[in-house]
């Protein structure tokens, strides 16, 4: 774990943010794109649309476990990101609510940590294309921040 | 007078939930097969790859990967209650609990049920594993539209 988090402090410290796509090999897979100038100092995160994403051909709409498995990485990177924590958020649930149809556009999230405590972090994000006002989807999800051996919660 | 969807399997569900996992671009990508499928009950695979890794110093699979493959195979359990070609389903809303993280290495199942089949709505439910649906990494709800008439939706 220790390897990670020091990558992601080695990304904001050069400003080498292309290193922040690269360490997650699922990341790199779906084409999610990390960088700075988000809301509050957070991270910027994108994913450009390509074929690949859709759900069914010919419905031009995004998969929805994709826009899921999106929120739930934009997640994961926020918390790495804005926090010191002490290895990567193990994730415990997360609820996907989908709003509108998500077309062939790229996509972006935003994400809000409702509550960081020492062993979980309860966060909110949502999925937009051309307007954060109307997103795409929106997730709540809780993630373990204890190294797997921790204490019992 | 509660249809339960049990009941309502055709030949022509079937085929439909049969060809969503040869031909859809996002569950090709991540390598999502179709492996049996009962009148009630379908049961697909993602074969375990490196790309799919969520934390590379562990070899777990990423969550969103879990969620995807309950997605779109719960949306086929719903297909198979279906009877018209031109129908649709999309998801309304999914939560996946994590029970524990799959076995790095390891190729993850999916079982799936859509056990309440209504005019409008549909709902499903999943268990991910291993080898033993008994003995589940994950655990899933979820509810799905139905939209008659060709409308969008992945």
């Amino acid at each position: 774990m220790a390897e990670l988090l020091e990558q992601v402090r080695a990304a904001r410290e050069a400003g080498d943010y292309q290193r922040l796509t690269e360490l997650v090999p699922y990341a790199r897979l779906i084409g999610m794109r990390l960088e700075p100038g988000g809301p509050q100092g957070g991270l910027a995160i994108r994913m450009p649309y390509r074929e690949e994403l859709i759900g069914r051909p010919g419905s031009g709409a995004l998969h929805g476990g994709l826009l899921g498995a999106f929120l739930e990485h934009a997640a994961i990177m926020q918390i790495l990101w804005r926090a010191e924590s002490c290895c990567l958020p193990r994730i415990v649930n997360f609820h996907v609510d989908y709003l509108r149809r998500a077309g062939e556009a790229e996509t972006h999230a935003t994400v809000d940590i409702r509550r960081q405590g020492r062993r979980v972090a309860n966060v909110h994000a949502s999925a937009w294309q051309s307007d954060p006002d109307r997103p795409v989807a929106a997730a709540r999800g809780h993630f373990l921040l204890t190294p797997p051996e921790g204490p019992p919660r | 007078m509660h249809t339960r969807a049990q009941d309502t399997a055709g030949p022509v569900g079937l085929e439909r939930a049969r060809r969503l996992f040869e031909t859809s671009p996002h569950g090709r990508l991540i390598g999502l097969e179709l492996v049996d499928r009962t009148a009630s009950e379908i049961i697909t695979r993602i074969p375990y790859r490196g790309e799919l890794v969520g934390n590379p110093e562990t070899g777990h699979l990423h969550g969103g990967v879990i969620t995807t493959l309950i997605d779109q195979s719960c949306g086929a359990a719903v297909l198979m209650h279906t009877c018209a070609e031109e129908e649709r389903v999309v998801t309304l809303d999914l939560r996946v609990d994590h029970l524990r993280p799959a076995e790095p290495g390891r190729d993850v199942y999916a079982r799936c049920a859509c056990y309440r089949l209504a005019g409008e709505v549909a709902f499903a439910r999943a268990v991910a594993y291993e080898d033993d649906p008994e003995e589940p990494f994950a655990t899933s709800m979820s509810a799905f539209m139905r939209l008659r008439g060709g409308g969008g939706g992945g």
